[in-house]
């Protein structure tokens, strides 16, 4: 049975729509030169975000997701080395030389932090953060950029915006710096966000408001976006589509709501299973056995098979991301649906 | 902001008052009468008692205490038992030299310090950096007194750009002033531009690590702006600290190098002072030391409070 | 608590080593893995080796005239070549070399000792260390000069006289450390945790806060010492330091100064072993620093 490995080509790859293509990542691959050698951390990732869509970036801790985006982003540690192709907006951005990778940055790609607590400089006043932010990439003049920078903020629903931008960080709270970090995130006019974790560290009952905002966002500016996250709940509310990455592979792609409702990769649907859920019936969870392999420790073959119930003679070689039935997935024993 | 620096000023007091009860008492209670040492061998007890009684050393030591106490709130520190002159008269001469040194071996050191901190942590690890961090264990190992020598061997005894020793005052001219001035600010200041250098590095390291600079990076913002304005802002702060200890050293203990050269400052004239059991002067010194040691602080807390807004509310 | 945090606590305990625990022999197999570590601890051999071996190795009075040998240069029999007095450069920097380290060693022992015992009560008891830090603060403000130039007025200059003011002078910097390494400590919950067991205030001195203590002052004694011997050099050159009748690597250079011109190497020998000898305890201290404290591993 000759297995159809899935490239960009293949229906499911590709969005619903016929909608641009704001990104598209062809076979990235990231590694970290250290004094011990060349060290994989991401192996062949690709997927493609059109306007107006956000796709998931999920996995746990470890799996390359944040390396991945970093490399998007070109803000990869000086010591990464990366291969492939990356995409924006039509144009090939990965060869770019690095100065003029970061010119992309701010006008064309946003990017949204997990803390914002840390992630906003702390002795600068807000909207000088945002004026530079607005001055240096679109030119406005200082007066030009306050205006726009209150507008900014009043649109993520920041009250007082201009007494805001006279004021530091630190007295904010925490919602408010993630609105805050958005804003600034959005303040150019970028095609591209990327969201590493925005509502993980943030309370409950924020996280809500912060996620409904990045969806008014994303409508209102047809932003396509990148959201990394490790919860798979969110990503099935939130996003349209999906790609799960463990120990810096790609496992499954597609559908969001297809891949939370039923996954195909054995490590997706051990996922959905250790996640406690509302309403849950069962007296204990079921949590996936072992650890992720750390970085450097990677198995031959499949590298999930160690941990795998479904695990058979032929993961000693690593499966191909091959097009199954609603998703694409990287194993030679896949879930059916309803398994 | 004003809450701030009064309290930073109440916490300032103790600083001042705390030497000057120490010297006084020091002063006064150690063998060694200055009457005696000013009159010489040849003086009769007689004449030593009667310049004792003037100078008001037999009264009881809560007495002396108390003249003095009253004295420095009048502003009127008495006259140097060997100058004869008023202290307050004496000390500007010292004082200013001593100051004009600081100021120049202060901005060579920090001129240096940041810049060879901000090009090594900016290449950490590569050639330039191991250079720098050599070169800055060595600038901390050395003892200025002994670079003060080796100074003056070969710029001003083998090159002869510089004179051997002495000072002009800047009222010399600009020329005459430096001449005399650049090999002592050297000396002084190498080993203290090696403390900032090493850390301007490791601030500046911390720094660079932060998420919002990554931030700043992901905006757009040139490399230049994101380290000049964003990095240095926080990096900054420590090496404050460390050139405000810097500028309080040199202010009171650069006698060696004010020997070796020749410079009439402030910490030659205190030794020679105590030497002398020169009371009135030591006292006065001491407590000019203290107040410009305390103003130095109080700008540095400014230069805090400026940097890092924080700091403003505590 | 995800798997990755599990197996740090894992390694951070090791199944019953305490965490704080630094035993004295893994701190030497680990410095004498440090290259820097193992450069300076072997200059530092070798020169208190040079100090106690003087009597051996350049035997006779150091200090004793000889005119007819006024400046002489380095040679095969005055190696060091000879000063104004006719003295063997050798000889005195061996010899000097006694007193600056004896110097050196009783400073920093007498002060860290003083710092260790009045830190950790300043730190442990609130009250105490309101007081003690005003006054800590007032005795820095102090030019250390006017100190030891008292001390040495009062007492006459004399190695006695200049350990006591260095040691004086040199307590507030080991007394922040230890202080603030208390502070920390105390807030710990173990140490929490002891109290309320009802462990006695002494036995958590020795057992809990002494042994967090170790791995800073190990390192801030280092640092002590060299400061110890610079400053020692720096009193004697003036003067006010141990007095003419005792030889240390300072006085060595006081009169050198008059005689750069004719006779640069009387400037040039004490003076490199003075540096060498500062620069291998800063070595030592940089190096000991990256071995005991956890938080600077990481970034090299």
């Amino acid at each position: 049975m000759t297995v159809r490995t899935a490239s960009d080509s293949t229906p499911t790859a590709q969005p619903a729509s016929a909608r641009e293509l704001v990104l598209e990542v062809r076979d990235l691959s990231v590694s970290l030169r250290n004094a011990d050698g060349l060290l994989p951390i991401v192996t062949d990732v690709s997927f493609s975000i059109a306007e107006g869509e956000a796709v998931a970036l999920a996995g746990e801790s470890g799996c390359g997701k944040s390396i991945t985006a970093s490399a998007i982003m070109g803000i990869a540690p000086d010591n990464a080395e990366i291969s492939g192709t990356i995409i924006l907006n039509g144009a090939a951005i990965s060869g770019l030389p690095h100065r003029e990778r970061r010119k992309l940055c701010g006008r064309h790609m946003g990017f949204i932090f997990q803390e914002p607590m840390t992630a906003l400089h702390p002795t600068l006043t807000v909207g000088r953060q945002m004026t530079d932010t607005l001055r240096h990439n679109l030119g406005l003049s200082h007066a030009a950029a306050t205006d726009r920078a209150a507008e900014l903020l009043d649109r993520v629903g920041i009250p007082r915006a201009r007494e805001i931008l006279k004021g530091y960080v630190h007295e904010l709270s925490g919602g408010m710096r993630q609105r805050v970090m958005i804003a600034l995130a959005i303040s150019c006019g970028p095609s591209l966000v990327i969201a590493d974790e925005p509502t993980t560290a943030l309370d409950v009952t924020i996280q809500a408001q912060v996620l409904d905002l990045l969806d008014e966002m994303r409508r209102e500016f047809e932003l396509a976006m990148l959201f990394i996250t490790h919860d798979l709940e969110l990503v099935g509310d939130f996003c349209d589509r999906a790609v799960v990455m463990y120990a810096g592979d790609v496992v499954e792609r597609g559908r969001a709501a297809d891949i939370v409702r039923s996954p195909a990769h054995p490590y997706a649907r051990g996922l959905i299973d250790a996640m406690p859920r509302h309403g849950d019936q069962r007296a204990r969870l079921t949590p996936i056995p072992g650890t992720v392999p750390p970085v450097g420790h990677w198995p031959q073959g499949c590298r999930f098979a160690p941990r795998c119930s479904r695990a058979g003679k032929k993961c000693t070689v690593r499966p191909p991301l091959a097009v199954h039935i609603r998703s694409d997935v990287r194993c030679w024993y896949p879930l059916k649906v309803g398994q | 902001m004003l809450r701030y620096l009064l309290k930073r000023f109440l916490l300032i007091l103790p600083t001042i008052f705390v030497p000057l009860i120490i010297v006084f008492l020091l002063l006064r209670l150690s063998p060694g009468d200055p009457a005696g040492m000013m009159l010489g061998d040849q003086a009769t007890p007689e004449q030593i008692e009667a310049l004792r009684t003037q100078l008001g050393l037999n009264e009881p030591i809560w007495v002396q205490f108390a003249i003095w106490l009253k004295g420095i709130l009048t502003l009127d520190l008495g006259n140097s038992i060997f100058f004869r002159e008023p202290v307050m008269e004496v000390i500007p001469r010292y004082v200013s030299v001593t100051v004009l040194l600081t100021i120049v071996a202060l901005i060579l050191a920090v001129a240096i310090g940041i810049t060879m901190g901000l090009i090594s942590a900016m290449h950490r690890n590569k050639p330039i950096d191991r250079g720098v961090v050599a070169m800055a264990v060595l600038g901390i190992s050395l003892p200025e007194f002994w670079f003060a020598l080796l100074l003056i061997f070969v710029f001003a005894v083998t090159l002869r750009w510089f004179p051997v020793a002495g000072y002009n005052p800047p009222s010399a001219g600009l020329i005459a002033f430096g001449a005399t001035i650049l090999l002592p600010a050297i000396a002084l200041g190498v080993r203290q531009s090696a403390l900032m250098t090493r850390m301007m590095r490791s601030s500046m390291l911390d720094v660079l690590n932060e998420p919002y600079i990554t931030t700043a990076r992901a905006q757009g913002l040139p490399e230049r702006k994101v380290i000049g304005s964003y990095a240095m802002r926080t990096a900054a702060i420590p090496v404050v600290t460390v050139a405000g200890l810097a500028a309080g050293y040199m202010l009171g203990g650069a006698v060696a190098i004010e020997i070796i050269f020749a410079l009439p400052g402030l910490g030659r004239m205190l030794v020679e002072a105590v030497s002398r059991r020169d009371y009135p002067l030591v006292e006065g010194g001491v407590l000019t030391i203290s107040l410009i040691l305390a103003v130095l602080n109080l700008v540095i807390d400014v230069i805090y409070a400026i940097l890092d807004p924080r700091i403003r509310y505590q | 608590m995800s798997t990755t945090q599990a197996t740090h606590n894992e390694r951070l305990t090791d199944g019953g080593e305490e965490p704080f625990a630094t035993t004295t022999k893994s701190v030497w197999q680990r410095l004498l893995a440090n290259r820097t570590a193992i450069v300076s601890i072997a200059i530092l051999v070798i020169i208190s080796l040079a100090a106690i071996l003087a009597p051996v190795l350049a035997p006779g009075n150091p200090l004793r005239v000889s005119p007819a040998n006024r400046f002489i240069p380095p040679s095969a029999e005055h190696i060091f070549g000879t000063d104004h007095l006719g003295r063997d450069m050798f000889k005195m920097v061996v010899h000097g070399a006694r007193t600056s380290l004896l110097v050196g060693l009783a400073v920093t022992v007498i002060s860290m000792s003083v710092a260790v015992v009045l830190g950790a009560i300043s730190g442990f008891y609130r009250q105490v260390d309101v007081v003690l830090m005003r006054l800590v603060d007032g005795l820095m403000a102090f030019p250390g000069i006017v100190l030891a130039t008292a001390a040495a007025g009062i007492m006459g200059p004399s190695t006695r006289t200049v350990i006591i003011s260095l040691s004086i002078v040199l307590i507030a910097p080991s007394l922040r450390v230890v202080r603030g390494q208390v502070l920390v400590v105390r807030e710990l919950q173990m140490i929490e945790a002891a109290r309320a067991v009802g462990v006695p205030t002494l036995r958590l001195f020795t057992r809990y806060i002494l042994p967090a203590v170790s791995s800073p002052i190990l390192v801030q004694a280092s640092f002590i010492f060299s400061a110890a011997v610079l400053g020692e050099a720096g009193l004697s050159f003036i003067g006010v330091g141990i007095g003419p009748k005792e030889l240390s690597w300072g006085n060595a250079l006081t009169e050198a100064r008059n005689y750069i011109s004719q006779a640069p190497w009387i400037v040039l020998f004490p003076g490199l072993a003075l540096m060498l000898t500062i620069l291998a305890l800063n070595l030592l201290g940089d190096s000991l620093r990256d071995i005991l404290d956890p938080r600077l591993t990481r970034r090299r």
